[in-house]
């Protein structure tokens, strides 16, 4: 195989206007999860859990395989094993340190269950692959409305826990002697965090869901530290990928994690260096005429 | 019952705190009035940690009981202000210092961190107050210390508590913000009648200031007023050694108190105290 074929398998644009048409449903699920994983980031980030999104999404990786094999539903399957994931480490792991190591220890557990079911799965192979690095035609009208759904249960969920969950995320200290119930808004947080990874799973796949719920906040955190543009950055990084790595993977027959991950380490790298750019030149909002202290 | 002026916000009645044999502090009975400045004094280790603790409704009492506003303490509640010990935030969050001041008033309340007008003029007054203000929309957590400290002031005061809880504030901060921001808790006690409860190692920042002192050491207390507590007296008998209390140009020293007394280094790691750098 020539360089020319190659370049042609990554981009390729022949009949593009009949494929758009038959991939619209990844389309729109592709950007309510870029929402959806643009709001949830933020708070991955100031929870220190951007481990635990790997480890959730090794174990939702395991309950779809599971339910791919029992030919059972997919997404159902994917979501018991995250809240599974989640719960348990929600629970399990309130200090950093034991987190890191439970996740740890269940993820290859996870990934090794996956593996084990897809193996015995004797069904479309692509069906196996997907769930590891994702796929875009396969989103039909009954699983998109499905996603939708859970989608919507999501940041329904987010915005309305929204302020008490940043003050317990930040500042649980000071949160917890207000009379916040940080340790309830943890767990709200971690089921709400595993549906997402469950619905992500089903276009990244289990291995890249990094990209779409930790890199996009990660790069907008770079660039603001308000409360409000955050989120609204980080979504829109996170549609960008999502949508922009379906475009470009149409024609080409690949996997569409290559292309998501890749556009959003791109902005992740350009946020960064207009980042660093800002602190040198000490633009961070502070006045330079300090008033008068009394 | 006795006569009081007004109710305590604060009351302790036979409280006892004990870690399995080793006893922080008995029988202790303790009114903590609106306005009143209380600091709680002693070494590492004697259960100023877990006092507050037992305020916030974070660590049980052995026996006896304690009441906030005439309530048995919960987990917590919005009449208190908090400053907690200094702990940097951490690099990337994302808030300005504005946004951290406004969860005091307003972070309990479910939806979007966007704040009404009447939180945002809050916002701005009490950042002013604490001198703040040049400062207010920088990512909260590239600043320094110092100025930290301050927005944590503002923050603890944004909410209009009734009592106010400081867990060595001054910690790590210079003379110059040690005075800052001592005199602001002052300033807010005076003018909102909110009572104090100031837990530190060192008393001269605001010795001026403190109406009564609570000393703890050696699992035995003593309360009243700075003049009535730090006499050489009164702590070689909590110490139990010869101690001598210096009073030189308003500021007290201590001189051979035994360094960490009342810690016991193999008890420590069960007792959960924070160690004091």
């Amino acid at each position: 195989m020539g360089n020319q074929d190659i370049w042609s398998q990554i981009f390729g644009f022949a009949n593009y206007g009949e494929l758009l048409f038959l991939v619209r449903n990844s389309i729109i699920a592709g950007a309510i999860l870029g929402i959806v994983g643009g709001l949830i980031g933020p708070f991955v980030m100031t929870r220190d859990l951007a481990f635990a999104v790997h480890g959730v999404s090794e174990l939702s990786f395991a309950g779809a395989s599971a339910a791919l094999l029992f030919g059972a539903n997919v997404v159902f399957g994917s979501i018991a094993g995250s809240l599974l994931a989640a719960l348990l480490i929600g629970i399990l792991g309130s200090k950093a340190k034991e987190r890191n190591s439970i996740i740890a220890v269940i993820m290859p557990f996870g990934l090794g269950l996956g593996i084990l079911f897809l193996s015995l799965y004797t069904g479309r192979s692509a069906n196996k692959f997907g769930l590891l690095t994702g796929q875009i035609v396969s989103v039909d009208n009954p699983q998109l409305a499905m996603l939708i759904v859970i989608s919507v249960i999501v940041i329904l969920g987010l915005l309305l826990v929204w302020r008490p969950l940043s003050f317990a995320s930040v500042d649980a200290d000071v949160a917890r002697a207000k009379g916040l119930p940080v340790t309830a808004l943890g767990i709200v947080f971690m089921i709400l965090l595993g549906l997402s990874t469950a619905v992500s799973i089903q276009i990244v796949g289990a291995l890249l869901v990094l990209s779409l719920l930790v890199t996009p906040a990660a790069a907008a955190m770079r660039v603001t530290a308000s409360p409000l543009l955050t989120p609204l950055l980080s979504v829109a990084f996170a549609v960008t990928s999502v949508v922009g790595g379906i475009l470009l993977a149409l024609g080409g027959g690949l996997p569409i994690s290559p292309y998501v991950t890749t556009i959003s380490f791109l902005i992740y790298v350009v946020c960064r260096i207009i980042g660093a750019r800002k602190v040198k030149s000490g633009r961070n909002g502070r006045l330079l005429t300090p008033t008068l202290e009394s | 019952m006795e006569t009081t002026i007004a109710e305590p916000v604060l009351s302790l009645r036979s409280a006892t705190l004990a870690f399995g044999d080793r006893q922080l502090w008995s029988n202790l009975n303790l009114d903590v009035r609106p306005g009143e400045f209380l600091a709680v004094l002693g070494p590492n280790g004697t259960g100023k940690t877990s006092l507050l603790k037992t305020i916030l409704g974070q660590q049980q009492l052995t026996s006896g009981s304690i009441s906030l506003l005439g309530k048995p303490v919960g987990l917590g509640t919005r009449d208190i202000g908090y400053i907690p010990q200094q702990k940097l935030l951490e690099q990337g969050t994302p808030l300005r210092a504005r946004d951290l001041v406004a969860f005091g008033a307003n972070g309990h309340r479910w939806g979007l961190p966007i704040s009404s007008k009447a939180v945002r003029r809050k916002v701005d007054e009490v950042l002013e107050a604490v001198g703040a203000t040049a400062y207010a929309d920088v990512p909260v957590a590239t600043l320094s210390g110092g100025e930290q400290q301050r927005i944590r002031v503002a923050q603890s005061i944004a909410g209009d508590p009734r009592l106010l809880l400081c867990d060595e504030p001054l910690l790590s901060l210079d003379l110059n913000h040690q005075r800052g921001v001592s005199k602001l808790i002052n300033e807010q006690r005076k003018v909102l009648d909110t009572a104090v409860v100031f837990v530190t190692h060192d008393v001269n920042p605001i010795l001026g200031m403190v109406d009564r002192v609570l000393y703890l050491a050696g699992g035995r207390f003593r309360i009243g007023t700075p003049d009535e507590v730090l006499r050489s007296e009164v702590l070689s008998y909590m110490y139990d050694t010869p101690v001598e209390v210096i009073r030189s140009r308003g500021r007290i020293v201590v001189l051979g108190a035994p360094e960490g007394y009342g810690v016991h280094d193999h008890l420590e790691h069960h007792v959960g105290e924070k160690a004091e750098v």
